[in-house]
Protein backbone atom coordinates (compact mmCIF):
# COMPACT_ATOMS: atom_id res chain seq x y z
CA UNK A 1 0.00 0.00 0.00
CA UNK A 2 1.57 3.89 -0.51
CA UNK A 3 2.37 5.86 2.59
CA UNK A 4 -0.01 8.47 0.63
CA UNK A 5 -3.42 6.24 1.32
CA UNK A 6 -2.32 6.46 4.96
CA UNK A 7 -4.02 10.02 4.18
CA UNK A 8 -4.00 13.61 4.97
CA UNK A 9 -6.52 15.45 6.88
CA UNK A 10 -7.48 19.34 6.97
CA UNK A 11 -6.93 20.90 9.91
CA UNK A 12 -9.70 22.96 11.71
CA UNK A 13 -8.05 24.07 14.97
CA UNK A 14 -7.26 27.31 16.57
CA UNK A 15 -4.49 29.10 14.93
CA UNK A 16 -2.28 31.58 17.41
CA UNK A 17 -2.22 35.74 16.16
CA UNK A 18 0.59 36.69 14.46
CA UNK A 19 2.94 38.25 16.28
CA UNK A 20 3.61 35.27 18.71
CA UNK A 21 6.00 33.27 16.43
CA UNK A 22 8.95 34.88 18.05
CA UNK A 23 7.99 33.35 21.24
CA UNK A 24 8.24 30.18 19.79
CA UNK A 25 11.96 30.59 18.23
CA UNK A 26 12.34 31.56 22.31
CA UNK A 27 11.09 28.98 23.89
CA UNK A 28 12.92 26.30 21.60
CA UNK A 29 16.10 27.99 21.84
CA UNK A 30 16.27 28.08 25.39
CA UNK A 31 15.45 24.19 26.10
CA UNK A 32 17.72 23.18 22.97
CA UNK A 33 20.45 24.99 25.50
CA UNK A 34 18.78 23.67 28.80
CA UNK A 35 19.41 20.15 26.79
CA UNK A 36 23.30 20.16 26.68
CA UNK A 37 24.87 19.07 30.07
CA UNK A 38 28.34 20.84 29.69
CA UNK A 39 26.15 23.97 29.20
CA UNK A 40 24.34 23.38 32.21
CA UNK A 41 27.14 22.86 34.06
CA UNK A 42 28.54 26.42 32.97
CA UNK A 43 25.30 28.11 34.57
CA UNK A 44 25.57 26.27 37.27
CA UNK A 45 28.88 27.44 37.63
CA UNK A 46 28.03 31.19 37.23
CA UNK A 47 25.46 30.96 40.32
CA UNK A 48 28.60 29.99 42.49
CA UNK A 49 29.28 33.45 42.98
CA UNK A 50 26.07 34.22 44.14
CA UNK A 51 26.38 31.18 46.99
CA UNK A 52 29.64 32.92 48.18
CA UNK A 53 27.84 36.30 48.11
CA UNK A 54 24.50 34.94 50.08
CA UNK A 55 26.93 33.11 52.40
CA UNK A 56 28.93 36.70 53.08
CA UNK A 57 25.68 38.38 53.52
CA UNK A 58 24.38 35.82 56.05
CA UNK A 59 27.85 35.70 58.37
CA UNK A 60 27.26 39.78 58.47
CA UNK A 61 23.81 39.83 59.34
CA UNK A 62 24.32 37.18 62.36
CA UNK A 63 27.87 37.84 63.51
CA UNK A 64 28.35 41.89 64.63
CA UNK A 65 32.22 40.61 64.80
CA UNK A 66 31.84 40.16 60.88
CA UNK A 67 30.38 43.46 60.07
CA UNK A 68 33.24 44.72 57.06
CA UNK A 69 31.66 41.81 55.15
CA UNK A 70 28.38 44.15 55.38
CA UNK A 71 26.54 44.68 51.81
CA UNK A 72 27.30 48.20 50.12
CA UNK A 73 26.01 49.45 47.25
CA UNK A 74 29.60 48.83 45.37
CA UNK A 75 28.88 44.78 46.81
CA UNK A 76 26.59 44.94 43.65
CA UNK A 77 28.49 46.25 41.79
CA UNK A 78 31.31 43.85 42.12
CA UNK A 79 29.23 40.91 42.15
CA UNK A 80 28.02 42.10 38.28
CA UNK A 81 31.61 42.73 37.88
CA UNK A 82 32.70 39.38 38.49
CA UNK A 83 29.30 37.58 36.50
CA UNK A 84 31.49 39.31 33.60
CA UNK A 85 33.28 36.03 32.82
CA UNK A 86 30.36 33.81 32.52
CA UNK A 87 28.76 36.46 30.27
CA UNK A 88 31.45 35.97 27.80
CA UNK A 89 31.04 32.55 27.92
CA UNK A 90 27.40 32.17 28.09
CA UNK A 91 27.49 34.78 25.06
CA UNK A 92 29.82 32.68 22.64
CA UNK A 93 28.08 29.15 23.82
CA UNK A 94 24.63 30.82 23.04
CA UNK A 95 25.05 33.15 20.48
CA UNK A 96 27.26 32.30 18.15
CA UNK A 97 25.24 29.30 16.84
CA UNK A 98 21.72 31.24 17.20
CA UNK A 99 21.90 32.52 13.48
CA UNK A 100 25.10 30.84 12.13
CA UNK A 101 23.67 27.56 12.50
CA UNK A 102 20.60 28.50 10.53
CA UNK A 103 22.60 29.99 7.84
CA UNK A 104 24.49 26.40 7.21
CA UNK A 105 21.24 24.30 7.60
CA UNK A 106 19.36 27.09 5.32
CA UNK A 107 16.61 27.49 7.96
CA UNK A 108 16.07 31.02 7.14
CA UNK A 109 13.89 29.61 4.05
CA UNK A 110 12.33 27.95 6.10
CA UNK A 111 11.85 30.75 9.10
CA UNK A 112 10.58 33.44 6.33
CA UNK A 113 8.26 31.13 4.65
CA UNK A 114 6.03 31.42 7.93
CA UNK A 115 3.67 34.13 9.31
CA UNK A 116 6.73 36.18 10.97
CA UNK A 117 8.88 38.85 9.67
CA UNK A 118 12.61 39.14 10.12
CA UNK A 119 12.17 41.21 13.30
CA UNK A 120 10.28 38.70 14.72
CA UNK A 121 12.95 36.27 13.92
CA UNK A 122 15.64 38.16 15.14
CA UNK A 123 13.56 38.53 18.38
CA UNK A 124 13.23 34.92 18.68
CA UNK A 125 17.04 34.58 18.69
CA UNK A 126 17.64 38.06 20.58
CA UNK A 127 15.49 36.44 23.53
CA UNK A 128 17.52 32.98 23.68
CA UNK A 129 20.62 34.82 24.34
CA UNK A 130 18.92 37.98 26.48
CA UNK A 131 16.85 34.86 29.04
CA UNK A 132 20.29 33.06 30.18
CA UNK A 133 22.48 36.42 30.14
CA UNK A 134 19.83 37.61 32.34
CA UNK A 135 19.57 34.63 34.19
CA UNK A 136 23.63 35.07 35.53
CA UNK A 137 23.44 38.92 36.11
CA UNK A 138 20.14 40.52 36.73
CA UNK A 139 18.24 36.88 38.42
CA UNK A 140 21.01 36.79 41.12
CA UNK A 141 22.20 40.43 41.57
CA UNK A 142 17.95 40.70 42.46
CA UNK A 143 17.83 37.89 44.13
CA UNK A 144 21.08 39.15 46.82
CA UNK A 145 19.21 42.30 47.25
CA UNK A 146 16.12 40.20 48.36
CA UNK A 147 18.42 37.40 50.81
CA UNK A 148 20.17 40.60 52.14
CA UNK A 149 16.36 41.89 53.04
CA UNK A 150 15.41 38.62 54.64
CA UNK A 151 18.89 37.91 56.30
CA UNK A 152 18.50 41.39 57.96
CA UNK A 153 15.19 41.36 58.92
CA UNK A 154 14.36 44.55 58.26
CA UNK A 155 14.17 46.91 54.94
CA UNK A 156 17.02 49.51 56.33
CA UNK A 157 19.50 48.67 53.59
CA UNK A 158 17.23 48.50 50.75
CA UNK A 159 15.51 52.06 51.51
CA UNK A 160 18.79 53.76 52.39
CA UNK A 161 19.81 52.62 49.08
CA UNK A 162 16.49 52.43 47.03
CA UNK A 163 18.26 53.02 44.09
CA UNK A 164 19.95 50.16 43.60
CA UNK A 165 16.88 47.88 42.19
CA UNK A 166 16.75 49.80 39.43
CA UNK A 167 20.20 50.16 38.66
CA UNK A 168 20.23 46.54 38.33
CA UNK A 169 17.54 46.45 36.01
CA UNK A 170 19.39 48.89 33.87
CA UNK A 171 22.72 47.85 33.98
CA UNK A 172 22.17 44.65 33.07
CA UNK A 173 19.27 45.00 30.97
CA UNK A 174 21.95 47.57 28.48
CA UNK A 175 24.49 44.95 29.18
CA UNK A 176 22.26 42.40 27.90
CA UNK A 177 20.83 44.19 24.75
CA UNK A 178 24.55 45.71 23.62
CA UNK A 179 26.49 41.83 24.01
CA UNK A 180 23.18 39.99 22.31
CA UNK A 181 22.93 42.62 19.57
CA UNK A 182 26.51 41.97 18.98
CA UNK A 183 26.24 38.46 18.98
CA UNK A 184 23.61 38.10 16.71
CA UNK A 185 25.37 40.78 14.16
CA UNK A 186 28.55 38.51 14.26
CA UNK A 187 26.47 35.27 14.05
CA UNK A 188 24.91 35.91 11.28
CA UNK A 189 27.79 37.41 9.03
CA UNK A 190 29.29 33.18 9.32
CA UNK A 191 27.61 29.78 8.76
CA UNK A 192 30.24 28.61 11.32
CA UNK A 193 29.63 28.77 14.83
CA UNK A 194 32.92 28.06 16.22
CA UNK A 195 34.53 31.47 13.65
CA UNK A 196 31.51 33.51 15.20
CA UNK A 197 32.96 32.62 18.60
CA UNK A 198 36.34 33.29 17.37
CA UNK A 199 35.06 36.64 15.62
CA UNK A 200 33.63 37.58 19.31
CA UNK A 201 36.16 37.03 21.66
CA UNK A 202 38.49 38.75 19.21
CA UNK A 203 36.51 41.97 19.14
CA UNK A 204 36.50 41.82 22.48
CA UNK A 205 40.11 41.51 23.66
CA UNK A 206 40.85 43.49 20.25
CA UNK A 207 39.44 46.71 21.42
CA UNK A 208 40.03 46.36 25.21
CA UNK A 209 43.44 45.93 24.12
CA UNK A 210 43.70 48.67 21.69
CA UNK A 211 42.31 50.93 24.30
CA UNK A 212 45.12 49.80 26.71
CA UNK A 213 47.81 50.72 24.52
CA UNK A 214 45.95 54.25 23.94
CA UNK A 215 46.42 54.39 27.24
CA UNK A 216 49.93 53.12 27.40
CA UNK A 217 51.08 55.90 25.35
CA UNK A 218 48.67 58.55 26.50
CA UNK A 219 48.23 58.14 30.07
CA UNK A 220 44.31 59.12 29.50
CA UNK A 221 41.37 57.00 30.70
CA UNK A 222 39.13 58.90 27.96
CA UNK A 223 39.28 56.47 25.88
CA UNK A 224 37.77 54.12 27.08
CA UNK A 225 34.54 54.60 24.50
CA UNK A 226 37.31 52.54 22.18
CA UNK A 227 36.91 49.29 24.06
CA UNK A 228 33.32 47.65 24.36
CA UNK A 229 34.42 46.32 27.35
CA UNK A 230 34.71 49.66 28.73
CA UNK A 231 32.10 50.83 27.64
CA UNK A 232 30.41 48.75 29.45
CA UNK A 233 32.11 48.74 32.50
CA UNK A 234 32.12 52.76 32.78
CA UNK A 235 28.16 52.44 32.54
CA UNK A 236 27.90 50.20 35.16
CA UNK A 237 30.06 52.12 37.69
CA UNK A 238 28.17 55.38 36.19
CA UNK A 239 24.41 53.70 37.08
CA UNK A 240 25.47 52.22 40.18
CA UNK A 241 27.00 55.46 41.58
CA UNK A 242 30.41 54.22 42.53
CA UNK A 243 33.47 55.95 41.05
CA UNK A 244 34.53 55.07 37.66
CA UNK A 245 37.83 53.67 36.71
CA UNK A 246 37.36 55.63 33.72
CA UNK A 247 37.34 59.94 32.72
CA UNK A 248 35.38 59.27 29.65
CA UNK A 249 32.44 61.55 29.42
CA UNK A 250 28.74 59.57 30.10
CA UNK A 251 27.86 61.04 26.89
CA UNK A 252 30.96 59.16 25.14
CA UNK A 253 30.09 55.85 26.56
CA UNK A 254 26.90 55.90 25.44
CA UNK A 255 27.15 56.88 21.95
CA UNK A 256 29.79 54.34 21.45
CA UNK A 257 27.10 51.80 22.84
CA UNK A 258 24.55 53.54 20.79
CA UNK A 259 26.61 53.20 17.85
CA UNK A 260 27.65 49.36 18.94
CA UNK A 261 24.26 48.39 19.08
CA UNK A 262 23.33 50.42 15.92
CA UNK A 263 25.97 48.72 13.51
CA UNK A 264 24.54 45.52 14.52
CA UNK A 265 21.08 46.51 13.66
CA UNK A 266 22.40 47.20 10.47
CA UNK A 267 24.12 44.52 10.00
CA UNK A 268 21.11 42.07 11.17
CA UNK A 269 18.93 43.79 8.69
CA UNK A 270 21.31 43.14 5.64
CA UNK A 271 22.39 39.63 6.75
CA UNK A 272 18.77 38.08 7.57
CA UNK A 273 16.87 37.60 4.53
CA UNK A 274 15.03 35.00 2.94
CA UNK A 275 17.39 34.79 -0.06
CA UNK A 276 20.59 35.52 -0.69
CA UNK A 277 21.15 37.71 -3.92
CA UNK A 278 24.65 37.94 -5.34
CA UNK A 279 24.55 41.04 -8.06
CA UNK B 1 -9.46 28.36 -0.66
CA UNK B 2 -9.89 31.47 -2.63
CA UNK B 3 -13.00 33.06 -2.44
CA UNK B 4 -14.92 31.59 -5.15
CA UNK B 5 -13.42 28.28 -7.04
CA UNK B 6 -12.83 30.18 -9.93
CA UNK B 7 -10.87 33.01 -8.53
CA UNK B 8 -7.59 32.89 -8.96
CA UNK B 9 -5.24 31.78 -6.31
CA UNK B 10 -2.18 34.12 -7.51
CA UNK B 11 -2.69 37.12 -9.86
CA UNK B 12 0.55 38.32 -11.57
CA UNK B 13 0.63 41.68 -13.17
CA UNK B 14 3.41 43.25 -14.88
CA UNK B 15 5.73 41.97 -12.64
CA UNK B 16 9.39 42.85 -13.22
CA UNK B 17 12.43 42.10 -10.83
CA UNK B 18 15.61 43.02 -10.81
CA UNK B 19 19.36 41.19 -10.05
CA UNK B 20 21.39 44.17 -10.57
CA UNK B 21 20.89 45.03 -13.72
CA UNK B 22 19.92 41.67 -14.52
CA UNK B 23 15.95 41.09 -15.14
CA UNK B 24 15.35 38.07 -13.37
CA UNK B 25 11.49 38.19 -14.48
CA UNK B 26 10.19 40.97 -17.65
CA UNK B 27 7.20 42.47 -17.09
CA UNK B 28 5.35 39.13 -16.15
CA UNK B 29 1.71 38.70 -16.24
CA UNK B 30 -0.04 35.53 -15.36
CA UNK B 31 -2.95 34.24 -13.52
CA UNK B 32 -2.67 31.13 -11.50
CA UNK B 33 -6.04 29.15 -11.05
CA UNK B 34 -6.90 26.44 -8.47
CA UNK B 35 -6.07 23.29 -8.57
CA UNK B 36 -2.46 22.52 -9.61
CA UNK B 37 -0.49 24.42 -11.79
CA UNK B 38 2.96 23.80 -13.43
CA UNK B 39 5.63 26.83 -13.06
CA UNK B 40 7.55 25.15 -15.87
CA UNK B 41 10.58 26.45 -17.48
CA UNK B 42 14.58 25.63 -18.28
CA UNK B 43 17.00 26.59 -15.15
CA UNK B 44 17.65 30.16 -14.85
CA UNK B 45 14.30 31.33 -16.52
CA UNK B 46 12.78 32.96 -13.61
CA UNK B 47 10.39 30.34 -11.71
CA UNK B 48 12.01 30.19 -8.39
CA UNK B 49 12.66 34.02 -8.42
CA UNK B 50 8.98 34.49 -9.04
CA UNK B 51 7.82 31.93 -6.15
CA UNK B 52 10.43 33.84 -3.44
CA UNK B 53 8.95 37.02 -4.53
CA UNK B 54 5.36 36.04 -4.07
CA UNK B 55 6.87 34.67 -0.75
CA UNK B 56 7.80 38.22 0.00
CA UNK B 57 11.10 37.23 0.05
CA UNK B 58 12.24 39.43 -2.84
CA UNK B 59 10.76 42.86 -3.35
CA UNK B 60 9.65 43.40 -7.04
CA UNK B 61 11.20 46.71 -9.17
CA UNK B 62 7.77 46.92 -10.44
CA UNK B 63 4.09 45.01 -10.88
CA UNK B 64 1.40 43.84 -8.65
CA UNK B 65 1.24 40.76 -7.30
CA UNK B 66 -1.78 39.13 -5.09
CA UNK B 67 -2.32 35.42 -3.56
CA UNK B 68 -5.41 34.00 -2.00
CA UNK B 69 -6.88 37.31 -2.70
CA UNK B 70 -4.42 39.37 -0.70
CA UNK B 71 -1.62 41.67 -1.80
CA UNK B 72 1.85 40.72 -1.51
CA UNK B 73 2.88 44.24 -0.84
CA UNK B 74 0.58 45.17 2.17
CA UNK B 75 -0.26 41.49 3.51
CA UNK B 76 2.75 39.29 3.43
CA UNK B 77 2.33 37.43 6.94
CA UNK B 78 -1.11 36.78 6.42
CA UNK B 79 -0.37 35.18 3.20
CA UNK B 80 2.30 33.13 4.26
CA UNK B 81 0.26 31.99 7.29
CA UNK B 82 -2.05 30.27 4.80
CA UNK B 83 0.69 29.52 2.30
CA UNK B 84 3.25 26.19 2.54
CA UNK B 85 6.71 26.78 1.03
CA UNK B 86 8.85 23.61 -0.07
CA UNK B 87 12.22 25.22 -0.93
CA UNK B 88 14.69 24.41 -3.99
CA UNK B 89 17.79 23.97 -1.88
CA UNK B 90 18.27 21.82 1.17
CA UNK B 91 17.00 23.52 4.30
CA UNK B 92 15.54 22.60 7.79
CA UNK B 93 16.29 23.53 11.11
CA UNK B 94 19.45 22.31 13.04
CA UNK B 95 19.42 20.04 15.98
CA UNK B 96 16.13 18.78 15.67
CA UNK B 97 14.69 15.09 14.86
CA UNK B 98 12.10 15.02 12.25
CA UNK B 99 9.09 14.87 14.45
CA UNK B 100 10.55 18.09 16.61
CA UNK B 101 11.14 20.28 13.56
CA UNK B 102 7.71 19.79 11.66
CA UNK B 103 5.89 19.91 14.70
CA UNK B 104 8.22 23.06 15.87
CA UNK B 105 7.49 24.99 11.90
CA UNK B 106 3.67 23.69 12.70
CA UNK B 107 3.86 26.20 15.94
CA UNK B 108 6.07 28.87 13.89
CA UNK B 109 2.57 28.93 11.68
CA UNK B 110 0.08 29.62 14.67
CA UNK B 111 -0.90 25.97 15.56
CA UNK B 112 -0.88 25.25 19.42
CA UNK B 113 2.03 23.26 20.56
CA UNK B 114 -0.27 19.96 21.30
CA UNK B 115 -1.92 20.50 17.84
CA UNK B 116 1.48 21.32 15.94
CA UNK B 117 2.66 17.75 17.44
CA UNK B 118 -0.32 15.53 16.46
CA UNK B 119 -0.14 17.27 13.14
CA UNK B 120 3.74 16.32 12.75
CA UNK B 121 3.22 12.82 13.08
CA UNK B 122 0.18 12.96 10.73
CA UNK B 123 1.85 14.19 8.12
CA UNK B 124 5.08 12.72 8.35
CA UNK B 125 3.54 9.54 8.12
CA UNK B 126 1.71 11.01 4.66
CA UNK B 127 4.94 11.74 3.39
CA UNK B 128 6.34 8.62 4.34
CA UNK B 129 8.80 9.00 7.01
CA UNK B 130 6.96 8.05 9.91
CA UNK B 131 9.23 5.30 10.47
CA UNK B 132 12.46 7.59 10.26
CA UNK B 133 10.51 10.50 12.40
CA UNK B 134 12.85 10.25 15.56
CA UNK B 135 15.83 10.21 13.73
CA UNK B 136 17.60 13.82 13.46
CA UNK B 137 17.22 15.34 9.72
CA UNK B 138 20.65 15.99 9.67
CA UNK B 139 21.32 12.04 9.15
CA UNK B 140 18.50 11.69 6.18
CA UNK B 141 19.09 10.76 2.94
CA UNK B 142 18.39 13.26 0.27
CA UNK B 143 15.54 11.64 -0.99
CA UNK B 144 14.12 11.76 2.78
CA UNK B 145 14.96 15.55 3.26
CA UNK B 146 12.94 16.42 0.12
CA UNK B 147 10.09 14.56 2.08
CA UNK B 148 10.11 16.50 5.31
CA UNK B 149 10.85 19.48 3.44
CA UNK B 150 6.90 18.58 2.14
CA UNK B 151 6.29 17.93 5.48
CA UNK B 152 6.84 20.98 6.77
CA UNK B 153 5.40 22.67 4.33
CA UNK B 154 1.69 21.08 4.74
CA UNK B 155 1.47 20.51 8.60
CA UNK B 156 -0.18 23.76 9.26
CA UNK B 157 -2.69 22.72 6.64
CA UNK B 158 -1.98 25.64 4.07
CA UNK B 159 -4.72 26.44 1.22
CA UNK B 160 -1.82 27.05 -1.30
CA UNK B 161 1.78 24.97 -1.77
CA UNK B 162 4.54 26.39 -3.58
CA UNK B 163 6.78 23.39 -4.20
CA UNK B 164 10.27 24.12 -5.94
CA UNK B 165 11.60 21.47 -7.68
CA UNK B 166 10.42 18.89 -5.04
CA UNK B 167 12.36 15.93 -6.98
CA UNK B 168 16.12 16.71 -7.11
CA UNK B 169 17.87 14.17 -6.13
CA UNK B 170 15.28 11.64 -5.91
CA UNK B 171 15.77 8.39 -7.27
CA UNK B 172 13.16 6.83 -9.61
CA UNK B 173 10.96 5.34 -7.02
CA UNK B 174 11.28 8.20 -4.59
CA UNK B 175 10.50 10.51 -7.55
CA UNK B 176 7.31 8.16 -8.52
CA UNK B 177 6.16 8.46 -4.61
CA UNK B 178 6.69 12.28 -4.73
CA UNK B 179 4.80 12.74 -7.50
CA UNK B 180 1.99 10.59 -6.43
CA UNK B 181 1.75 12.79 -2.96
CA UNK B 182 1.29 15.91 -5.21
CA UNK B 183 -1.37 14.57 -7.46
CA UNK B 184 -3.31 13.27 -4.24
CA UNK B 185 -2.82 16.40 -2.48
CA UNK B 186 -3.75 18.32 -5.58
CA UNK B 187 -6.71 15.99 -7.12
CA UNK B 188 -7.80 14.28 -3.93
CA UNK B 189 -7.32 16.45 -0.92
CA UNK B 190 -8.55 19.97 -2.81
CA UNK B 191 -4.75 21.35 -2.19
CA UNK B 192 -4.11 24.36 -4.20
CA UNK B 193 -0.45 23.92 -5.25
CA UNK B 194 2.22 25.63 -7.85
CA UNK B 195 5.29 23.40 -8.86
CA UNK B 196 8.11 24.74 -10.09
CA UNK B 197 9.87 21.99 -11.72
CA UNK B 198 12.21 21.86 -15.30
CA UNK B 199 11.47 18.79 -15.83
CA UNK B 200 8.35 18.32 -18.00
CA UNK B 201 6.59 14.85 -17.17
CA UNK B 202 6.71 16.13 -13.52
CA UNK B 203 4.51 18.41 -14.54
CA UNK B 204 2.58 17.02 -17.03
CA UNK B 205 1.91 14.20 -14.52
CA UNK B 206 1.08 15.96 -11.32
CA UNK B 207 -1.01 19.14 -13.03
CA UNK B 208 -3.62 20.30 -14.91
CA UNK B 209 -2.90 24.00 -15.56
CA UNK B 210 0.78 25.14 -17.07
CA UNK B 211 3.17 28.36 -16.88
CA UNK B 212 5.47 28.56 -19.26
CA UNK B 213 8.92 30.98 -18.16
CA UNK B 214 11.30 31.43 -20.45
CA UNK B 215 13.99 34.53 -20.21
CA UNK B 216 12.36 35.75 -17.61
CA UNK B 217 8.84 36.24 -19.62
CA UNK B 218 5.91 33.80 -19.91
CA UNK B 219 6.10 31.79 -23.01
CA UNK B 220 2.75 30.40 -22.72
CA UNK B 221 0.42 29.45 -20.26
CA UNK B 222 -3.07 27.56 -19.91
CA UNK B 223 -5.04 24.55 -19.36
CA UNK B 224 -2.61 21.27 -20.21
CA UNK B 225 -4.93 20.00 -21.95
CA UNK B 226 -6.01 22.73 -24.34
CA UNK B 227 -2.02 23.68 -24.74
CA UNK B 228 -2.17 19.60 -26.23
CA UNK B 229 -5.40 20.16 -28.04
CA UNK B 230 -6.57 19.31 -31.55
CA UNK B 231 -4.78 22.69 -33.02
CA UNK B 232 -2.65 20.57 -34.84
CA UNK B 233 -0.77 17.34 -35.39
CA UNK B 234 2.16 15.25 -34.26
CA UNK B 235 4.08 13.34 -35.94
CA UNK B 236 7.13 11.43 -35.15
CA UNK B 237 9.85 11.66 -38.00
CA UNK B 238 12.78 10.20 -39.46
CA UNK B 239 14.59 11.00 -42.98
CA UNK B 240 17.71 9.82 -44.82
CA UNK B 241 20.08 12.39 -45.64
CA UNK B 242 20.84 16.19 -44.06
CA UNK B 243 18.77 16.65 -41.38
CA UNK B 244 19.53 19.95 -40.13
CA UNK B 245 18.57 20.94 -44.60
CA UNK B 246 15.31 19.49 -43.71
CA UNK B 247 14.52 21.00 -40.68
CA UNK B 248 15.28 24.26 -42.10
CA UNK B 249 12.93 23.46 -44.80
CA UNK B 250 10.07 22.30 -42.32
CA UNK B 251 10.37 25.75 -40.03
CA UNK B 252 10.45 27.52 -43.72
CA UNK B 253 7.07 25.80 -44.45
CA UNK B 254 5.77 26.94 -41.36
CA UNK B 255 5.89 23.74 -39.28
CA UNK B 256 7.73 23.54 -36.02
CA UNK B 257 10.33 21.04 -35.31
CA UNK B 258 12.40 19.80 -32.27
CA UNK B 259 14.56 16.82 -31.73
CA UNK B 260 13.40 13.45 -30.64
CA UNK B 261 14.85 10.60 -29.44
CA UNK B 262 18.33 9.56 -31.50
CA UNK B 263 17.65 10.98 -35.25
CA UNK B 264 13.93 11.15 -34.85
CA UNK B 265 12.55 14.77 -35.12
CA UNK B 266 8.75 15.70 -33.76
CA UNK B 267 6.89 17.77 -36.07
CA UNK B 268 4.39 19.54 -34.99
CA UNK B 269 2.05 20.49 -38.32
CA UNK B 270 -0.17 23.54 -36.86
CA UNK B 271 -3.67 23.00 -39.55
CA UNK B 272 -5.61 19.98 -40.85
CA UNK B 273 -3.00 19.06 -43.53
CA UNK B 274 -1.60 15.85 -41.28
CA UNK B 275 1.26 13.57 -42.86
CA UNK B 276 0.22 14.97 -46.09
CA UNK B 277 2.20 18.14 -45.76
CA UNK B 278 5.61 16.23 -44.78
CA UNK B 279 5.77 13.40 -47.48
CA UNK B 280 5.02 16.72 -50.43
CA UNK B 281 7.58 18.37 -48.84
CA UNK B 282 9.89 15.67 -48.77
CA UNK B 283 8.93 14.32 -52.21
CA UNK B 284 9.88 17.83 -53.54
CA UNK B 285 13.18 18.03 -52.09
CA UNK B 286 14.17 14.41 -52.71
CA UNK B 287 14.06 13.73 -49.57
CA UNK B 288 13.93 9.63 -48.27
CA UNK B 289 11.54 9.32 -45.24
CA UNK B 290 12.83 6.27 -43.23
CA UNK B 291 10.01 6.72 -40.52
CA UNK B 292 6.52 8.94 -39.93
CA UNK B 293 4.41 7.88 -37.41
CA UNK B 294 1.58 9.83 -35.31
CA UNK B 295 2.04 10.76 -31.91
CA UNK B 296 -0.07 12.21 -29.34
CA UNK B 297 1.12 15.81 -28.65
CA UNK B 298 2.73 16.18 -25.09
CA UNK B 299 3.79 18.95 -23.01
CA UNK B 300 7.41 18.67 -24.45
CA UNK B 301 5.86 19.39 -27.37
CA UNK B 302 4.06 22.73 -25.82
CA UNK B 303 7.22 23.47 -24.05
CA UNK B 304 9.39 23.26 -27.02
CA UNK B 305 6.85 25.47 -29.18
CA UNK B 306 6.37 28.04 -26.44
CA UNK B 307 10.40 28.10 -25.83
CA UNK B 308 11.20 27.86 -29.88
CA UNK B 309 13.02 25.35 -29.15
CA UNK B 310 14.73 23.33 -31.90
Amino acid sequence: MPIHDQSYRRYGGDRAPEGRAWTVITAAGIRTMLAKRKFLGLLLVAWLPFIVRAVQMYIAANFPQAAMLAPTPETFRQFLEQQGIFTFFITIFTGAGLIASDLRANALQIYLSKPLGRFEYIAGKFGVLAFFLLLVTWVPATMLLVIQIVFAGNLAFLKANLFLLPAILVATGIETVVLCMVMLALSSLSKSARFVGIMYAGMMFFTHALYGVVFVVTRNTTFSWMSLQGNLQHLGDLVFRVESRYDTPAWATVLALAVIVGASAYVLERRVRGVEVVT
Amino acid sequence: MSDSAADPVVSISSLTVLYGKQRALNDVTALFPPGAVGLLGPNGAGKSTLLKTLLGFIKPAAGAMKVLGLDVATSPAEIRARLGYMPEIDAHIPGMNAVSFVAYCGQLAGLPPVDAMQRSHEVLYYVGLGEARYRNVETYSTGMKQRIKLAQALVHDPDLLFLDEPTNGMDPKGREEMLELIRDLAHNKGMNLILSSHLLPDVEFTCDHVIVLHHAIVATQGPIDELKGPRGSVFEFRIKGDRAAFSRLLAEAGLSVHAGEEDVMRVFVPDDRGAHALFSLAARHGVQVRHLRPSLPSLEDVFAQAVGEE
